[in-house]
């Protein structure tokens, strides 16, 4: 149904459509509203047959998701932040274990300094935690993407995060099309476990693997992942089947046909970009965008197909690697090699810098006509930092 | 795509003022888009909001730098910072105060005469409200002056927002300040 509403009462409620049993999450912005939404609907008795846990920390959110999701139940958690941080040991135990457990990243930076606005930091420093990655670029997509996370996550028994942009979009209050119970159960089956815990017929799950097999269980989760990627791009074929919308799937191109630059990014800033790209399409400047809806798995394949046309690459990144660069810029390179194509990355937007249209063009401009570095931070205030770093060394 | 943005302090409801405005767009089958400046939000301090509405479907999510209306919520802010920064020309002023443009300081050469306007939104919610909160009250007199969006959508969206008692009396206190205005344009014109 159309509503106008807020991105993270839309999220609780295509959540509560997907039926999970248990969920179990810790409050912390910006993905409060998201809980909050979801233990209201559980109290008022709206969301029958699901338990909603309260814990006092994020670590003991996960473990409880795992527990939940090892009996076969449908589990939910969502986190952000430090919060994410703090529930680290048990989320490489979830995909470790295999268990499907879909958890909401409401995007935002890293301390310290302590910061609670927008960046992917916190869902980028779990890139190899097993867990797939999947980025929304607007709240219809993400609403979309819960629905098609629980069913991806429990076609491969693997955990799926969905990230959302916080503030950006968890904050935004807009026309969402929020599917009911009956759409979502017409498109997501009803969860079949792999195994269960389970009294009357004990298994263990989570035993010590020794030296001898450790290798191969890795490798299997390695293969697995790459594995979903088919399933992640069937989710969005049926989605769209089903919802008649374009959500999700690997990437996302937008006008990159015969476009000499091409700009990667992942979630909500795509929808600035593409306004911008419309603009300057119009005035002649060949570019256009692929928006990388899974970062995990990554797309390489797609990716290489989509820009093995054009001359330049830009990755916009909301987070970075200290004393390198770029994240994501180093599978894209991975997916450009021997293409022969110029990269550069720009890193924008950390803790919550707006990433202004005129910014990013001035950026671009330069780039197409006379070159930029090969990292570049964005609206970066270059002589305080300069100052500052010469009175440092000064005083060492 | 019409762009407002919305300068009060921390309680005085200039989030709810953005999320109105959006229902409304969305009531009259407009894309709407509301967001919030997402400071740490305390009470009296400077606090900002946003809305768009378009007859397409919005797409952009950056702060709204150069806005077609402002709606000033707290006239004390014109002190503090330049609200009026990056108005587009002839963009639209809502200021709530009962001072008047001279006693406010605001100089001929900042904006434009004939599209600012000056409403008492805060007197007019003490009298139906009993409250000092003059959001919505701000939104009746900007559906009046910029026609952007019906007085019936406002009044319906704070319908939708509220509680029946506190809606009641907010819907009394904008329609109020829609016919103030409008009462305040034919005298001009």
């Amino acid at each position: 149904m159309l509503k106008q509403v807020e991105g993270s009462r839309a999220v609780a409620e295509v959540v509560a459509a997907c039926r999970p049993e248990v969920i179990c999450a810790y409050p912390i912005s910006p993905q409060t509203h998201i809980v909050e939404g979801l233990s209201q609907l559980v109290k008022n008795g709206d969301l029958l047959g699901c338990e909603f846990i309260n814990v006092e920390s994020e670590f003991s959110a996960m473990s409880v998701a795992i527990g939940a999701s090892a009996t076969g139940a449908r589990t939910y958690t969502a986190t952000a932040s430090q919060g994410l941080l703090y529930m680290v040991e048990a989320v490489y135990n979830a995909s470790g274990l295999g268990l499907p457990i879909v958890m909401t990243i409401a995007n935002r930076a890293i301390g310290g300094p302590i910061n609670i606005w927008n960046d992917h930091s916190d869902s980028m420093s779990q890139r190899d935690s097993g867990w797939i990655q999947l980025y929304a670029e607007s709240n219809q997509e993400a609403v979309d993407l819960h629905v098609q996370a629980f069913r991806i996550a429990e076609e491969m028994s693997l955990p799926v995060m969905v990230c959302m942009d916080g503030f950006i979009l968890t904050h935004a209050f807009e026309e969402i099309d929020i599917p009911t119970q009956d759409e979502v159960g017409a498109y997501l089956p009803t969860f079949r476990p792999r195994q269960v815990l389970d009294p009357g017929d004990p298994v263990s799950i989570g035993a010590m693997v020794g030296p001898e097999a450790f290798m191969e269980v890795k490798y299997m989760a390695h293969a697995r992942m790459i594995e979903s990627a088919d399933h992640i791009a069937r989710a969005a074929i049926d989605f769209k089947e089903a919802f008649g919308r374009d959500s999700g799937g690997l990437v996302r191109s937008y006008k990159i046909e015969r476009a000499q630059t091409v700009v990667i990014a992942l979630g909500s800033i795509l929808g600035t970009l593409k306004d911008l790209i419309d603009q300057m399409q119009d005035e002649g400047i060949s570019i256009g965008v692929v928006g990388i809806t899974s970062f995990r798995p990554f797309p390489v394949n797609e990716l290489r197909d989509a820009l093995k046309n054009c001359k330049r690459v830009i990755v916009l990144e909301k987070a970075f690697q200290t004393g390198i660069g770029g994240i994501v810029t180093e599978d894209v390179d991975r997916s450009l090699r021997g293409l022969g194509v110029e990269r550069s990355t720009l890193i924008a937007g950390l803790g919550g810098r707006p990433i202004s249209t005129q910014s990013l063009r001035s950026y671009l401009v330069k780039a197409i006509d006379s070159g930029v570095e090969e990292l570049t931070f964005l609206d970066l205030e270059i002589d305080t930092v300069e100052s500052e770093l010469a009175r440092e060394r000064n005083s060492r | 795509m019409f762009q407002i943005r919305i300068h009060g302090r921390g309680g005085q409801g200039v989030v709810t003022a953005a999320e109105l405005l959006a229902q409304a767009g969305f009531s009259e089958k407009k894309h709407a888009q509301a967001f919030p400046s997402f400071g740490s939000e305390r009470t009296g301090a400077p606090v900002v909001a946003f809305c768009r509405i378009s007859e397409n479907s919005i797409r952009a999510r950056e702060p709204i730098s150069h806005p077609d209306a402002l709606i000033v919520q707290d006239a004390t802010l014109l002190r503090q910072i330049d609200v009026f920064a990056g108005l587009v020309p002839n963009g639209y002023v809502l200021i709530n105060s009962k001072s008047t443009r001279e006693e406010l300081g605001i100089s001929d050469g900042v904006i434009s005469n004939s599209r600012t306007l000056i409403v008492p939104a805060t007197e007019i919610a003490m009298e139906h409200l009993g409250k000092p909160v003059p959001n919505a009250v701000l939104l009746g007199a900007f559906s009046a002056f910029t026609e952007m969006i019906s007085i019936e959508s406002v009044v319906n969206s704070i319908n939708e927002k509220f509680k029946p008692k506190v809606a009641q009396s907010n819907a009394k206190a904008a329609q109020e300040a829609f016919d103030y205005v409008k009462k305040m344009v034919a005298a001009n014109a």
